[in-house]
């Protein structure tokens, strides 16, 4: 059962992390942003369940964290999703450069 | 090297592999596209660690759900197949500096703590997660569960009223 460490889990993990970190630093698109975000959400939600699988085998508490993060992710999306199609109405584009207007 | 580590390999690569395309192509639905495979192997990746639950809220949540969404924004903003502007190569080239030197030295920090393991089978039970997160005794998660549940219904109000069209204005 316990041929792979965690180790491995958590370097899988990280890079995903910084795959999603990447993104979001060189996308300048919303949409393409959060599915960046997205990444690193899922990079935490395995970080979770690793954790509570090879350290605290008896506890659930891993789980639960995960199953929280998921539902938070998905409300996070929809009002990210409703606040940049509101963007696209008033300025006809989702590019942050473009919207500006907040900045100063 | 057993199946069981080999299909460990395979998966993280898939992920890997899926969600580098997915933050670095050019064509927005694509990108959506590879999101949906990286998520689909973050669900096999759960499979394997035999935690079937969160495998299956995985794919309906996000595979279901915000891929869905995020695909439907795209056909509401975005001219699908016309390629995104390349990104500035001094800020490429900075961000993948600042993002490998934050992997080496994450993965510097796991390798030198070396986590050791219990060996001790983990069997999640799905009845006993939901007796779990409805009980009020001391490792209950019933709490946030309810705060969970009403932050769904702030983010379900709040996306009404912000994509609510506005009446023309009375003269």
């Amino acid at each position: 059962m316990s041929q792979i460490p965690l180790t491995h889990i958590l370097f899988v993990s990280t890079a995903l992390f910084f795959i999603g970190m990447y993104g979001l630093f060189t996308r300048r698109n919303m949409i393409t942003m959060l599915m960046a975000i997205e990444l690193i959400l899922n990079s935490v939600n395995i970080n979770f369940v690793a954790f509570n699988k090879y350290l605290f085998p008896d506890k659930l508490n891993g789980i639960f964290f995960t199953v929280f993060v998921i539902t938070i992710a998905a409300a996070e999306a929809a009002v990210a999703i409703a606040i940049i199609i509101n963007l696209y109405r008033s300025h006809n584009s989702i590019d942050v450069e473009d919207a500006g207007e907040l900045k100063f | 090297m057993s199946a069981y580590a080999i299909i460990f390999y395979l998966i993280s690569a898939f992920i890997l592999g899926t969600g580098i395309l997915a933050v670095t192509t050019r064509k927005i639905f694509r990108a959506a596209i590879w999101l949906l495979f990286s998520l689909v192997g973050v669900a096999a990746l759960y499979f394997w660690m035999d935690v079937n639950f969160i495998a299956a809220v995985q794919i309906v949540v996000y595979v279901g759900g915000i891929v869905v969404l995020i695909i439907f924004s795209i056909f509401l903003t975005q001219k699908a197949g016309e390629l995104m502007p390349k990104p500035v190569l001094k800020r490429n080239i900075f961000s993948a500096l600042a993002v490998l030197i934050g992997f080496a030295l994450t993965c510097e920090l796991i390798y030198e703590h070396g986590f050791t393991s219990i060996d001790q089978p983990f069997d999640v039970d799905v009845h006993e997660i939901g007796m779990q997160m409805l009980s009020t005794t001391q490792h209950g998660f019933v709490l946030p569960f309810e705060v969970v549940s009403i932050l769904l219904l702030a983010a379900m109000i709040g996306c009404i009223v912000i994509a609510i069209k506005s009446k023309p204005e009375e003269k």
